[in-house]
């Protein structure tokens, strides 16, 4: 890869402070940006590493019960503590790449980056979960429908920073994911959550504009929650998808009926 | 009862330990003091013209000491190629140039355009950006039926053609196999292809070549196979370099399977560069780069048409194979689809009528040479698919179709110009079914249905030739090189020894199971003796490892030379007991006088042949080391009957191994623990063909599947226990320790029983799906239940102008496949 | 250019660092220590392995400078303080868990770190743990059985016959 300086800020505001240099970028986990650097695609004149700011990393309960995950929290880490608090986020969580990777790779990181194929996106998006972020004027709440704005561009403005995601804990949820046997990220994926006032279904995987809401599903499985709710449905438009070696546009498009239906019938 | 020592005996390997605790010395763990390091600037595109290659700017980068290109190699040869083929009409084959670095052309993505050496990797990969390659985008040829059509763009202008060969085997037997099949009551026809894969050892490909000025003498440590060969080929056609003035060390090579045979530009560079810059140079690569500078395997079209009487009796074969070459050939590359495919048509069967025919094919990928089975995996495939069909078609249990035409009769000499020496294919057949409870199986396929999946059975045989080979025979057949075996064994005056052998060890475990045969025949602890491979300075000249020939041949040639040891130990134990030579037994490491009770230590023997005050020393030498040569009479011949249970998830067409089972005859096992690892390696490597990997590139040439991001190799979780026995032994009439070769069977007998599993499954679930092209991916399976082909962006597998298999494959089949 | 110091097998070790030098590197040039290997560049394969503070991470995809003053466990630090091997390597040995050894310290690395959250996994639990590392050799036959007997758990011997 190419050099860089490497800055390790101990606080929030110190990386806030940092990210305000000409040409610096936000480090996270490296999960998936040190391999992206390794190929000589993303470069920066400085980097600055998240991973020692203690202050985003960890897992608590807010007043309105929302569980609040540090954007420095690693997916292990959210894979262990939110077992019993909310499951389906942390099976989401303790199935992302390996273990290894999920020893080093944040919540933050994966938000903040919105792979199309990346896992965490749908778990925002179907938990209606707020991204908090932290930049030079201060803290931005945005609700997860306006925050993914396609494959690899999010909302979060230069220099901003993912400090924390507040998850509404619905009444049932589940992930459902079907892999791509060589990178093992999501080929299609679903995340279900049904809530006191209406279900909500995020796909990730398919779609080439990146994680979606599938909004059909979501009303059908409002009136009904049950996995034939899915199934009498007529599958998103093959041609919106994502057509690969691993899957073209139909069978992508096949898959997200069965995976929100398996999803709905384990959750 | 296992046994504890020798021959038939599972010690734990002793290179474990090593490997184990981080102490290995694997290629890139050696730094030369002083090295400087080489990345190569490889084309992005698949066709072009150099029009210029300017290097200004990156020669001025910090740490870059040199830049190469084609022109600093004038007056240096190209990469060899060591096989060379005779066409149908009597022509050899068409044989580009393969330059160290590209010449006038780019002709694959990968290929090296520059080399920028510097301090270090990083300063040198810096300096490689900054290099301005000024390439006249070319049309690429990548599908190998639009390769051959009229008008398509020549790979290389200097030849009349993409056409390498055309080949025709057995020539003379064309016209009775069309009168055959013309005649036959039955006809199964299948078109399919055999996909394109990457060996991907763990470990990548490392070279560093350094260079002695005070003897004028070079080194190259390489991640190789075969130093010996690799030291043949770059000194007399490269470089120019004589063999006493080269060295070539493979030190702990990290896997193999094939792709690691051949010499490549890189130990080339490395080596040239070295001796110009007066530095050592090194270079390793990444996984990426691995993607597109190792030689690829497989990538065949055919047509395969098996006839049948009345009865069911074979009566014919006739197969039409293109055979994708790359841009150059490849070491190896020309005897796959020929001599390594065509001999084994036969498979284990008595069909009287075999024809063969093979279009070599050059496109603008990268070359394409033996991985793992090498021709024989490709012939099994096909062969093994096509019964199954057949029995499909006619309605007849497969088993017994393949029983009824089994070769029975040893030696058999096949319409394919081999001649097996044994086998027993319905022994491991019985074996096989006594394994895999077939006829629980309509049971625990109701429990799957009952769950909501397909279950399917597969099962099929194979046969491989290996222990390759007889240097005459394949001399006849084009072989540039001989194909024998050394050893030296070195005997130390305290009775210690060492067996420096021309075989080489990636993980097959020689010093362990080399030194059971030796310490077996002397009768010594296996800790005397130690095993010296890999570097052409210590061991004799030697083949190196591949074909599964490394006990076949290489231990052949340490029991000849062990036996020369011990001949001659003979005459000294003689001497030492006053006794007649012919009287003196060896046994449990005593040297016996036979009716007396006179006897001296094996190291009583040795000791006296290194200190010779009473020695025999007018009719022999002191000393006690011997060297063998060991060329065998005939390929030996694994064979073995393989079965497999599958699930298939008809929501999403993924398709679970639940069972697999291989019953093999590999003749005498020396050490059953090592066997049967090498058998579960070669059936996952089998599995993963058939279900998860593939090489895939675009219609533009561009390589889709360039990381393992996109290239699937099997995990863990993708494979289940496997059932391994070999028990079934007919041992090898024409070697010394009567063995076969194990290491490839696993990968040549697998696919086909996947393939045969899921084919099985659908069909129980009402889907009348003939076949599917490899990989068998959910999205393919799922596609084909819907009647369809997927369409995957891609022109792979091979061939692939169309999405189906029919419009995929060659020729106009006549019952085309979907 | 910076001076990293890790404490590595229970020893404080320190090398230069550029911002862009990844663990792997740091551990394989810096401290010569080359039993931690490389077999890819998109974090797939598992071959770098090592334990960072007690838990498995891929040292390609990791910065050496991120990681000063970490306590840093690799394949030679897995022996036992008399120079025998570990009840892991031992049980890969024993069980004919590896072949060309490449991607052997990885999946010892990794097969350790699943004992300590897991000591009696089930051979599924063990092939999902082992989902980030790659052998191209053992068909992963023998790894799964060394691990299941590392764990103290029965497993049937190899080469029985």
């Amino acid at each position: 890869m190419y050099d860089f300086e490497l800055v390790k800020p101990k606080t929030l505001r110190e990386a806030v402070a940092a990210l305000q240099a000409e040409d610096a970028q936000a480090l996270g986990g490296g999960q998936t940006l040190l391999p992206t650097m390794k190929a000589r695609l993303a470069m920066a004149e400085q980097f600055v590493a998240l991973s020692g700011i203690d202050e985003i990393k960890g897992v608590c309960l807010d007043d309105d019960g929302r569980i609040c995950i540090g954007g420095g929290t690693t997916h292990a880490t959210v894979a262990r503590e939110c077992a019993e608090s909310y499951p389906a986020l942390a099976s989401l969580a303790g199935r992302i790449g390996d273990p290894a990777v999920r020893n080093r790779g944040t919540i933050g990181g994966s938000i903040a980056n919105n792979d199309p194929s990346a896992c965490y996106p749908a778990g925002a998006l179907g938990s209606n979960a707020t991204i908090m972020a932290e930049g030079p004027n201060g803290t931005r709440e945005i609700a997860a429908d306006d925050f993914f704005l396609g494959m690899f561009t999010t909302a979060l403005e230069e220099g901003e920073i993912v400090s924390e995601v507040k998850f509404p804990v619905p009444e049932r949820a589940r992930y459902e994911k079907f892999i791509q046997p060589a990178s093992r990220f999501p080929l299609v994926a679903a995340f279900v959550a049904k809530f006191s006032d209406g279900v909500r279904v995020a796909i990730t995987g398919a779609s080439s504009s990146g994680v979606f809401r599938w909004t059909e599903a979501e009303e059908a499985l409002s009136a009904d929650w049950s996995p034939d709710a899915v199934k009498g449905l007529t599958a998103p438009d093959a041609g919106e998808m994502i057509s690969d070696l691993h899957g073209d546009g139909a069978y992508r498009a096949h898959l997200v009926k069965v995976m929100t239906a398996r999803a709905v019938a384990a959750a | 009862m296992p046994k504890d020592t020798g021959i038939g005996a599972s010690p734990k390997r002793r290179e474990d330990v090593r490997f184990l605790t981080g102490k290995g010395r694997y290629t890139d763990d050696i730094n030369v003091a002083g090295q400087a390091h080489v990345v190569f600037l490889r084309s992005d595109v698949a066709h072009g013209r150099i029009r210029g290659i300017d290097t200004a700017a990156a020669e001025e980068m910090e740490g870059v000491i040199r830049i190469f290109t084609a022109k600093d190699f004038e007056g240096v040869g190209g990469i060899p190629c060591g096989w060379q083929i005779t066409d149908r009409q009597g022509n050899p084959m068409q044989e580009p140039k393969h330059p160290i670095l590209a010449e006038g052309k780019v002709r694959h993505v990968g290929d090296p355009i520059a080399a920028v050496v510097a301090e270090t990797r990083d300063q040198a990969r810096d300096a490689a950006e900054v290099i301005v390659a000024d390439i006249e985008d070319l049309p690429a040829v990548i599908d190998m039926k639009k390769a051959v059509a009229e008008g398509a763009p020549l790979v290389h202008d200097d030849l009349t053609s993409n056409l390498c060969y055309d080949w025709g085997f057995v020539e003379e037997n064309r016209e009775a196999v069309d009168r055959a099949i013309s005649g036959a009551a039955h006809v199964t026809t299948l078109e399919l292809v055999n996909n394109r894969l990457v060996a991907n050892p763990m470990e990548p490909r490392v070279a560093v070549g350094d260079y002695a000025f005070h003897d004028d003498s070079s080194t190259l440590y390489t991640t190789s196979q075969n130093p010996h060969v690799i030291r043949l080929l770059m000194g007399a056609f490269v470089l120019n370099i004589p063999e006493h003035k080269l060295r070539v060390v493979a030190p702990d090579v990290g896997g193999g399977f094939g792709t690691k045979i051949f010499h490549y530009a890189e130990e080339a560079f490395c080596t040239f560069a070295a001796k110009q810059l007066q530095r050592p140079v090194k270079w390793t690569s990444s996984r990426s780069e691995a993607f597109m500078s190792d030689a690829h395997g497989r990538d065949h079209v055919t047509k395969i048409e098996l006839a049948l009487d009345a009865d069911h009796n074979f009566t014919a074969v006739r197969t039409e194979t293109y055979a994708n070459m790359g841009a150059y050939l490849s070491t190896f590359a020309p005897s796959v689809p020929t001599w390594l495919h065509g001999t084994l048509m036969a498979g284990n069967y008595k069909t009287p009528n075999i024809y063969v025919n093979v279009k070599a094919v050059f496109t603008n990928t990268v070359p394409v040479d033996a991985y793992r089975g090498a021709g024989r995996p490709e012939a099994t495939f096909q062969l093994e698919r096509v019964i199954d069909m057949a029995a499909r078609e006619l309605g007849v249990d497969p088993v017994e179709l393949r029983r009824k035409n089994y070769v029975t009769e040893f030696p058999y000499a096949t319409p394919v110009a081999v001649e097996y020496d044994t086998g027993d294919y319905n022994a491991t057949m019985d074996k096989l079914l006594s394994m895999i409870d077939r006829e629980g199986f309509a049971e625990r396929r109701r429990e799957s249905e009952a769950r909501g999946k397909l279950r399917g059975l597969g099962i099929n045989a194979y046969i491989e030739a290996c222990g390759i080979a007889p240097s005459q025979l394949v001399g006849q057949l084009g072989a540039r090189a001989g194909l024998y075996e050394s050893a030296t064994v070195r005997v130390n005056a305290t009775g210690g020894l060492v067996v420096m052998t021309g075989s080489h060890s990636h993980g097959q475990g020689h010093e362990t199971s080399f030194a059971q045969v030796v310490a077996d025949m002397i009768g010594i602890n296996e800790d005397q003796v130690e095993i010296v491979h890999g570097d052409t300075a210590n061991s004799p000249m030697g083949m190196g490892t591949y074909g599964s020939r490394s006990l076949a041949v290489g231990g052949s040639a340490m029991v000849k030379a062990t036996e020369k040891i011990i001949a001659k130990a003979k005459k000294i134990a003689a001497h030492l007991m006053e006794a007649s030579e012919g009287d003196i037994e060896l046994k449990e490491g005593r040297f016996t006088v036979a009716g007396t009770d006179k006897s001296v230590a094996w190291g009583d023997v040795t000791l006296a042949a290194y200190v010779p005050h009473n020695y025999p020393l007018e009719e022999i030498e002191p000393g006690l080391e011997e060297t063998a040569f060991y060329d065998p009479n005939n390929f030996t011949y694994p064979a073995g009957a393989y079965a497999c249970e599958v699930e298939v998830d008809p929501e999403t067409g993924k398709v679970d191994v639940l069972a697999f089972a291989a019953a093999d005859d590999f003749g005498n096992v020396v050490n059953p623990m090592i066997v049967e690892g090498q058998v579960h390696g070669g059936l996952a490597q089998g599995i993963g063909q058939a279900l998860l990997e593939n090489c895939a590139y675009d219609e533009e040439g561009q390589l889709l599947s360039a990381s393992y991001m996109d290239y699937a190799m099997p995990r863990a979780h993708d494979l289940p226990m496997f059932q391994v026995d070999h028990s079934c032994q007919t041992p090898c009439t024409h070697n010394p320790l009567g063995v076969k070769g194990c290491g490839e069977a696993g990968a040549i007998g697998s696919p086909p029983s996947i393939v045969n599993a899921v084919i099985d499954a659908l069909h129980s679930g009402g889907h009348d799906v003939p076949h599917i092209d490899m990989p068998l991916t959910p999205a393919r399976v799922w596609h084909a239940m819907q009647g369809g082909a997927a369409n995957l962006g891609s022109a792979q597998p091979a061939a692939g102008s169309g999405n189906t298999t029919h419009d995929r494959s060659v020729g106009a089949g006549d019952t085309a496949t979907h | 250019m910076a001076k990293v110091t890790m404490n590595v097998n229970g020893k404080s070790r320190s090398a230069e660092a550029e911002g862009r030098t990844l663990l792997v590197d740091w551990l394989r040039e810096g401290l010569r220590l080359t039993g931690t290997h490389v077999g890819c560049d998109t974090s797939q394969c598992g071959a770098c392995v090592v334990h960072v503070n007690g838990d498995p991470v891929k040292a390609c995809s990791v910065l050496a400078q991120e990681l000063d003053g970490a306590e840093v466990t690799t394949i030679e630090g897995m022996a036992n303080a008399d120079g025998s091997l570990g009840t892991v390597q031992q049980a890969f040995q024993d069980y004919h868990g590896l072949q060309c050894g490449f991607c052997t310290p990885g999946m010892v690395m990794a097969a350790s770190a699943l004992l300590k959250e897991n000591p009696q996994p089930s051979e599924a639990e063990v092939r999902h743990y082992l989902e980030g590392n790659i052998c191209r050799c053992t068909g992963y036959h023998n790894i799964v059985k060394a691990v299941m007997a590392a764990s103290g758990q029965q497993v049937e011997p190899v080469a029985a016959e």
